[in-house]
């Protein structure tokens, strides 16, 4: 399912969307599809599927130590691409990963290969949107879309470069830091969703630190088509406890959020 | 050319969070660099804090031996035993410029650390160090040169616990306190503009040399050697040589204990003899790296050696084969340590053993010519303790 397609049925509905991450073959790729499943039976959109760096500088500790877990436990490209394809969902699936992964693979490679497995959109949080035109163009090919961040620091004119060559929907960054720990939704958010909008149509999701149902319902309120949360799912993968049950129930008080 | 690139080497790959900041800091360096007041401070540091020029030093007994002369340049004399202070001099100067109030560092052998700590006590900076917990244990020596310095010092306890994951921490506190910070990169490495800062700052070696070897010799040096991890003193050494195309270039790279991989790691950190392009800590870059593109853990018996990337310069210099590459093993080192130490009295840090030990044997075979400059970039009583446990131990009883 396409990205655009799935925000427009929100609209319709008058939703925002959940965005859920979590990382492949953490801590297997068994728990992985059954934690899909858990997300998506508990209300999430559209679901963010970290495939593991060994050097994730974007991440804080939550997230680091899913990515050690997975890599140790086997995850490579090619198994995440066999357990893409076998996931049967009907949501769309996002790509979160590192340059170099894309790199080592071959970029053109790496987008077909997200093509055919049935990734629809991909975020990379380490290729600035002026390192972008080759991964751009092939995914413009594939018809994955390149999700870019913008972030409390971009000022006007990087906003404007970015916004020109985003699909799918924009990934605002809650406040200035790496994923996890939590954001105090204020102010500030909203004034930097307001700036944004009166730019573009595109949807916008913010991330970072999000946790709870009231950030999410204050996110929505100010105008955002949707939220991010993945350090709070990856918490609960990590304790090994009830681990489908928890994922199932913050989705879906999350997604309540989205619903205010 | 894109002016962040070295061919397909460089540019900028990290969080948009960080793009401002790279920005602004790129346009304050181009603003003060030509400076008067910058250049005329700078100057003042490096001269009567860091203890510049440093000899350039006519090695006797080393050039009987190998029937070649050759010259030592003795950066080891630089205040804090290692060439790293001329960077961050530069670096922590340059933060001040621009109301910067604290400096952060990653260190995998504590030498930048310690340089770093040097500039900011003396500059008054608030001090942060980002230390592998791993090399926190195998370096106290150097964790408590930099507290005694006013520095703090923090152990990074994710990923392989060394330099690569003290240098993401860095990164992660930069993302996070950008608007106060700066974040003070120890070698020509990381995304534009710091592989070209880092690289101006260190020039300095090799403008010396250039008059030097005119005063001494009346000609520049057949060959210049240089041990390179990153490659900051490398850089520094060959940069105002580059167009000068009959003086030889050898980055020597560390061999380690063998030129093997696994998945997981590296015996070595050759990485521009053997590794693949990829993308590190901000740079496109020659990465030891596994077919999946995760980034091996390296390995030298010299710490500031041991690192799986390599300065995007030197990657570009070495495809276009202005540089040559080269590496030596630890024992090799180790030798050249000892060999170093007895001939001339001098006690060299491990990692320019390296770039001593490459002279030593490729002197004979001519390739070198008959002038050579060697870039001892910093002293060896840092070492002593990692030589002992190498059971490389040839000072008598103890």
């Amino acid at each position: 399912m396409r990205i655009s397609d799935k925000f427009e049925e929100l609209k319709s509905r008058n939703e925002g969307a959940l965005i859920s991450y979590i990382c492949a073959g953490d801590p297997s790729t068994e728990l992985t599809k059954s934690a899909v499943k858990a997300l998506i039976k508990g209300g999430a959109d559209i679901i963010e599927l970290g495939l593991p760096f060994s050097d994730p500088c974007a991440d804080g500790p939550v997230i680091q130590s899913a990515t050690d877990r997975a890599i140790s436990a086997g995850m490579t490209p090619e198994r995440y691409f066999e357990l893409v394809s076998t996931l049967q969902v009907d949501v769309p699936l996002v790509c979160m990963t590192y340059y170099n992964i894309i790199y080592k693979r071959g970029i053109k490679k790496f987008i077909e290969d997200c093509s055919s497995s049935g990734i629809t959109g991909i975020i990379v949080p380490d290729l600035p949107v002026e390192e972008s035109d080759e991964l751009g163009l092939a995914c413009a090919k594939n018809k994955v879309d390149l999700i870019f961040l913008v972030a409390p620091t971009t000022n006007e004119n990087r906003l404007h470069k970015i916004l020109d060559k985003s699909t799918g929907f924009l990934y605002m960054v809650s406040r200035t830091g790496v994923t996890g720990g939590s954001t105090d939704i204020g102010t500030d958010i909203a004034d930097l969703l307001t700036g944004i909008k009166k730019c573009t149509d595109i949807p916008i999701a913010v991330g970072f630190g999000i946790s709870n149902r009231n950030q999410v319902a204050d996110i929505i309120s100010y105008g955002a088509e949707g939220v991010i949360a993945g350090s709070a799912f990856v918490d609960i993968i990590a304790s090994g406890k009830n681990v489908e049950h928890r994922l199932e129930s913050l989705a879906c008080d999350l997604k309540s959020g989205c619903r205010e | 050319m894109n002016k962040s690139k070295y061919g397909i080497y460089g540019g900028q790959y990290v969080p948009e969070i960080l793009m401002p900041a790279l920005q602004e800091l790129e346009d304050e360096y181009s603003r003060y660099r030509n400076d008067p007041q910058f250049q005329q401070d700078l100057n003042y540091y490096l001269r009567d804090f860091a203890g510049r020029e440093t000899p350039l030093y006519h090695a006797k007994n080393l050039s009987r031996k190998y029937k070649t002369k050759i010259y030592l340049k003795r950066e080891d004399l630089v205040h804090g035993g290692a060439h790293k202070l001329n960077n961050t001099l530069g670096q922590a100067l340059l933060a001040k410029y621009m109301g910067k109030k604290r400096i952060i560092a990653e260190t995998g052998a504590g030498q930048h650390g310690t340089a770093t700590s040097m500039a900011g006590a003396n500059l008054n900076l608030d001090t942060l160090i980002y230390m592998g917990a791993k090399d926190v244990v195998r370096q106290k020596m150097n964790v408590y040169r930099m507290e005694i310095l006013g520095a703090r010092v923090k152990a990074v306890e994710s990923g392989s616990k060394t330099l690569k994951d003290a240098i993401n921490e860095a990164l992660r506190d930069w993302v996070t306190n950008v608007d106060t910070t700066h974040y003070l990169i120890g070698s020509v490495v990381g995304p534009h503009p710091y592989p070209m800062i880092v690289r101006d700052f260190q020039s300095i070696i090799g403008k010396e040399v250039k008059e030097q070897i005119m005063q001494k010799e009346g000609r520049y040096p057949d060959s210049i050697i240089a041990c390179a991890g990153g490659g900051s003193n490398a850089m520094g050494i060959f940069y105002p040589f580059i167009e000068n195309k009959d003086v030889s270039m050898f980055a020597v790279e560390a061999g380690g204990s063998g030129m093997e991989l696994t998945s997981k790691a590296a015996l070595h950190s050759a990485s521009m003899c053997t590794g693949e392009v990829g993308v590190l800590h901000g740079a496109c870059t020659k990465v030891l790296q596994n077919q999946n593109g995760q980034i091996l853990e390296s390995h030298s018996i010299s710490a500031g050696l041991d690192y799986s990337g390599v300065g995007p310069e030197l990657a570009y210099l070495a495809d276009t084969g202005r540089i040559n590459p080269c590496h030596v093993s630890d024992e090799e080192a180790l030798n050249a340590f000892h060999e170093m130490s007895r001939l001339e009295g001098i006690i060299p840090a491990l990692e320019s053993s390296h770039a001593l030990a490459y002279v030593m044997i490729k002197a004979e075979s001519g390739e070198l010519g008959d002038l050579v400059v060697i870039n001892l970039s910093g002293r060896g009583d840092k070492d002593l303790e990692t030589v002992i446990k190498a059971g490389k131990w040839k000072g008598g009883n103890i």
